[in-house]
């Protein structure tokens, strides 16, 4: 199976005044394509610190990191960025939607920087908008739409490039339950129809049980990797 | 990113907040219009300086008598009594000049029937119409035969017709007397309006200069010889030729002073527009400090906006964009407000120099070059002053940017 994942040795180290913080510690973690994992943990544990090194939106202090086969771990900021564009889709806790913006040039924006032709563009955003259940939205702003619907524009704009992970910070963090399981089976369903990996981050265990596998982190190390048996649908 | 898309996503980041983008531009548009206005009035005054000042006369020289020292007081240009008729012809005869007229001045009160009015009258020859570019509205101008036997006409300027003549009609016919004289009005001057001094250019009667000689000053002296060049380009030269002709008529040798003087209207001219362009340029100047200032402006809110968007710019990192990207991006934001608020403030500025002119009844002219440059420089602050909040957005990390609360 490939590896979309592969962190040898991770550390991240910040310092804080006179204190040096060991976020991460040591990860080592793979995952295959189309893999489907929740990663856990109290805050502080370093697994929002891992989520960024993964995404590509912040570097390691040591370690390899190899997505999709190539070493990643030491590129310049103007290639991670070439990187996230093509091949990875966010989601975030605060949706993070373009305000005063149509929800349709929300979902485009991924392929402006990408550089696709325009026309291309909208048929690919009406598509993945119509695969979250979205596409009645399209002329519409954020802030005429429900926090649900807002979070699956989120998931549509997440998708356009048909990125091979997806990273979800908290993407329920937001939501009422019964919205929050509509979206994690829009997630569910992402992984399954799509084969898209994804990579979610929370610490909820009822959000978490959506995953086929679960990682716990704590003080920076991985202390649980589990494969989730009582998943949820 | 093709430079396009990057303006496409300015348009659309700038048409999102379309009161900020307003207010933004509002410097820009100020003070463009401001450069606008002052250069046009500035302009606008200088062309009418150099109207007035070639209106009063073709390529106009005058040759006034000189100073004259009394019991150690000397007098000023024009005390002197040495010039003569004699010397205008000698004067008319010079291979650059085209023609001569002399000048005897005379302030007096004028009468016509139970009107009165104080007046210049001015004994000038028929050559004066041509020298000094002067038409007439109705009558006729008096002959040389009338110069030669004195005759009694008066040819009236229209401030003079009106106050003597203030029930209308054509006052040609009718007899006005100065100092005594009863002169026949002949012909009534077409109006030049108020020179470039501030002098009313109609206030005036003109007589023939034998006529002004023999009844008004009795002496055969003049007060100026009116020559007019042959040309614009031989005024320096026929300037030249008139002082020699007339230091050797007068028998004038150095070390001894000339006792009379030439000017020509030519260094007037440019002295009065030099004047008016040093005007122009400061006026210019103060409108462009305005202009420096709302380039400042929008610097200030682009920082706010860039502040006020940092989430924003962290979302468009994490999507793929990289920091050249938003550089740009915030940049053309910045060109796009300048610039457009530069076409704005033309706009304005245009519509106020017309309401100047309309209003003020102000002379204006409309500077292209001034246009131009103040569009092209309200781009140039947008790009110096766009560029450190550009710098600020593009230089933000992804992560921190989007954690920005």
């Amino acid at each position: 199976m490939e590896l979309v994942l592969n962190v040898t040795g991770l550390t991240k180290r910040y310092v804080l005044g006179d204190a040096e913080v060991h976020a991460l510690d040591g990860i080592d973690l793979t995952l295959e394509r189309g893999e489907f994992v929740a990663i856990m943990g109290p805050s502080g544990s370093g697994k929002s610190t891992f989520m960024q090194i993964a995404g590509l939106l912040d570097t390691p202090t040591s370690g390899t990191y190899r997505f999709e086969g190539d070493d990643v771990s030491r590129l310049d900021s103007d290639a991670r960025a070439a990187i996230r564009s093509r091949r990875l889709g966010f989601v975030f806790q605060a949706y993070n939607l373009l305000p005063r913006t149509s929800a349709l040039e929300n979902v485009e924006l991924p392929m402006v920087y990408a550089g696709m032709p325009e026309s291309e563009r909208s048929r690919v955003a009406l598509e993945m908008m119509a695969l979250v259940g979205v596409d009645k939205l399209a002329r519409h702003n954020p802030n005429q739409m429900s926090g649900g619907q807002q979070q699956r524009v989120a998931i549509a704009r997440s998708l356009v490039n048909d990125p091979a992970m997806i990273l979800a910070d908290e993407p329920t963090g937001a939501l009422d339950t019964k919205t929050s399981s509509e979206v994690m089976r829009i997630f569910t369903r992402v992984n399954e129809e799509r084969g898209t990996t994804i990579m979610l981050v929370t610490h909820e265990p009822d959000i978490a049980a959506y995953a086929r596998r679960i990682v716990t982190f704590r003080d920076g190390h991985i202390v649980g990797d589990a494969i989730n048996e009582k998943r949820a649908a | 990113m093709t430079p396009r898309a990057t303006l496409r996503l300015a348009l659309q980041a700038l048409t999102r907040n379309k009161a900020r983008s307003f207010l933004t531009m509002l410097g820009i548009v100020i003070g463009v219009a401001a450069v606008i206005v002052t250069v046009s009035i500035g302009a606008g005054a200088r062309i009418s300086v150099q109207n007035s000042i070639s209106s009063l006369g073709s390529n106009l020289i005058v040759v006034q008598p000189g100073s004259v020292t009394t019991g150690g007081a000397r007098s000023g240009f024009g005390g002197a009594s040495t010039l003569t008729p004699a010397d205008g012809l000698a004067i008319a005869a010079l291979p650059g000049v085209a023609s001569v007229s002399p000048q005897v001045t005379v302030r007096t009160q004028v009468v016509a029937g139970g009107n009165n009015w104080q007046t210049t009258v001015n004994g000038v020859a028929p050559t004066y119409t041509y020298v000094r570019s002067q038409t007439l509205a109705s009558g006729r101008f008096f002959s040389q035969s009338e110069v030669a036997s004195a005759a009694k006409v008066a040819v009236l300027g229209q401030t003079v017709v009106s106050e003597l003549f203030p029930n209308g009609g054509s006052p040609i016919g009718s007899t006005v007397i100065i100092k005594g004289a009863p002169f026949s009005v002949i012909g009534v001057l077409t109006p030049l309006g108020q020179s470039a001094m501030g002098q009313d250019q109609d206030d005036t009667v003109l007589i023939p200069y034998t006529s002004a000689s023999e009844r008004l000053t009795g002496l055969t002296t003049v007060n100026a010889l009116l020559v007019s060049a042959k040309d614009s380009q031989a005024i320096d030269s026929a300037q030249d030729e008139i002082v020699r002709l007339l230091e050797q008529r007068h028998r004038i040798v150095p070390p001894q002073t000339d006792d009379f003087q030439v000017r020509n209207l030519q260094s007037i001219a440019q002295a009065a527009s030099q004047t008016s362009a040093v005007m122009e340029f400061l006026l210019a100047g103060v409108a462009a400090v305005s202009l420096l200032v709302g380039g400042i402006g929008i610097m200030n809110i682009m920082m706010v906006s860039v502040t006020e968007r940092t989430r924003e710019i962290g979302l468009r990192m994490a999507v793929g964009a990289p920091g050249r990207v938003i550089l740009q991006q915030f940049l053309t934001e910045s060109i796009v407000l300048a610039t457009i608020g530069g076409v704005i403030g033309v706009i304005f500025g245009l519509m106020g120099t017309g309401v100047v002119s309309l209003l003020a009844r102000w002379p204006t002219a409309i500077p292209v070059g001034w246009v131009v440059a103040s569009v092209a420089f309200a781009a140039m602050v947008g790009i110096f002053f766009g560029y450190a909040p550009a710098r600020k957005a593009a230089g933000l990390h992804p992560i921190e940017a989007l954690r920005f609360e």
